[in-house]
């Protein structure tokens, strides 16, 4: 068997500009997806987050489901949930990025409401009474003195968690969404050279990740224990 | 919303077949697929901490290559490019027991060898230094410090992590269907196309996931409790 790497070559553009980035006839990218789904994610995830350690039960309980739940379960099961079921409930077919931004967002806040439990734990018990005896209501106390704090504390487990994020919206190849995993099959499909192609998929995802990591650790070293 | 529920496609026709020879697909992927991570999670978890720097190299470059690249990705890679690299015998012999169940293993145990490999090396990294030096000194080698001294501490530290780990392991399982292992995902997916029914056949599939899930939680966490090390585990409580 010989290395063909004229094949990543020719099929360069397709693979990077439509795959990774999702410009083109097709709706797709690992980008475009990834990007959306964290800071939607994120949003949703403050809600579950702070849910979670709401003192009412009636909030506390089904934000503790949602988390165990989707924690319990393989985002390919999530995907095809969110694929089945969002046609019965609309009426309607929306497109790929629709179905994988949907469960994306709906499978990270999960993870990402941990994450932010577990940073507004990490702000001390004092700031809360500082910031009630100055006068300031349980909300005020959230939005001005523990949410700025607890933001910080987050940082480097929200890029660790975009890592894996981004990883996982290969998945969304599964239901047709043109993203870098899916362009290299179309390829493949065409040029029959599996190895070059997915090596090189390997490396892009692996260059991406990699840096992000070494990012993490900077920041985790650089904004330390306070 | 007028989709008519009914349950019935459950357990009429072969979808309790199905879902049954999916599950144990998806245990016997699980498990072969685990036994391979924790092997090669052990030799190069405890390679990255020894005070070898070639082998310390060696062991990085498998953890950080394997764990940043998607599991799919990996899955393609084993099915598709791998076979053609091995020798006739071999390829014939997989070709003929099932290349995608085989193939996926390897996907899934070497991708998962390198996240238990990381969960290890920080088990070994909060036991003291000095564990390793006082073994040397008196009269261990360095493998059998780690063989006898650190590894068997290390372990039992690491059990909530691992269970962790484990669990996604199994979760993760379900990215095999993309090469056509008939597991549990499949399966679910059989009967949908079969009935028409998915929210039956989803609810069906995702309930097995969360007893699978919550099971192997629960027994984890009673030997948890069995195997903590006085003074070094706080509590018996399950660590997410």
């Amino acid at each position: 068997m010989s290395l063909d790497l004229g094949v990543i070559w020719r099929n360069l553009d397709f693979l990077l500009v439509q795959g990774f980035l999702g410009f083109g006839n097709f709706v797709g990218g690992t980008l475009r997806l990834a990007i959306p789904s964290i800071v939607l994610g994120f949003v949703l995830g403050i809600f579950i987050g702070l849910g979670r350690l709401s003192g009412r039960r009636w909030i506390r309980v089904p934000a503790t489901i949602y988390v165990e739940f989707f924690r319990g379960v393989p985002l390919v099961m999530v995907i095809f949930w969110i694929w089945f079921i969002i046609p019965i409930l609309l009426k309607t077919k929306i497109p790929e990025f629709g179905v994988a931004l949907t469960a994306f967002v709906i499978f990270e806040a999960a993870y990402l409401g941990e994450i932010v439990r577990a940073g507004i734990q990490s702000v001390p018990r004092g700031q809360v009474e500082a910031a009630t005896a100055v006068g300031l209501t349980p909300a005020g106390t959230m939005r001005h003195v523990v949410l700025p704090q607890a933001l910080k504390n987050m940082i480097p487990s929200l890029v660790t968690q975009f890592i894996v994020l981004f990883k996982d919206t290969s998945l969304a190849s599964i239901i047709g969404f043109m993203d870098l995993t899916k362009a290299a099959q179309v390829v493949n499909n065409r040029e029959i050279r599996p190895f070059e192609l997915y090596l090189f998929i390997a490396v892009v995802y692996w260059v991406c990740t990699y840096s992000m990591s070494r990012y993490a650790r900077s920041l985790e070293k650089r904004l330390g224990p306070a | 919303m007028n989709y008519r529920f009914d349950w019935s496609v459950l357990w009429t026709g072969q979808s309790g077949e199905w879902l049954l020879s999916g599950l144990i697909t998806t245990i016997q992927l699980s498990v072969c697929a685990w036994l391979l991570a924790v092997a090669l999670g052990i030799i190069s978890g405890a390679l990255r901490t020894v005070p070898y720097r070639a082998l310390r190299g060696l062991a990085t470059f498998y953890v950080e290559f394997f764990r940043n690249v998607p599991l799919l990705v990996w899955m393609f890679f084993w099915y598709f490019a791998a076979p053609p690299l091995l020798p006739e015998v071999m390829r014939e012999w997989l070709f003929s027991h099932g290349l995608e169940f085989w193939a996926a293993v390897c996907a899934l145990g070497v991708y998962s060898g390198a996240r238990f490999s990381e969960v290890l090396r920080s088990g070994i990294q909060s036991i003291p230094r000095t564990l390793l030096e006082a073994s040397v000194a008196s009269g261990l080698t360095v493998p059998q410090a780690y063989r006898y001294v650190i590894l068997p501490i290390a372990l039992r530290l690491i059990i909530p992590p691992g269970t962790n780990e484990s669990l996604n392991l199994l979760k993760n399982s379900s990215v095999a269907l993309t090469i056509s292992v008939a597991e549990l995902t499949f399966q679910t997916r059989q009967i949908e196309t079969y009935t028409a029914k998915a929210i039956e056949a989803l609810t069906a599939g995702t309930l097995i996931y969360l007893a699978l899930c919550l099971s192997i939680a629960t027994v984890m966490g009673w030997i948890e409790r069995r195997t903590a090390i006085p003074g070094l585990i706080t509590g018996g409580g399950r660590r997410a």
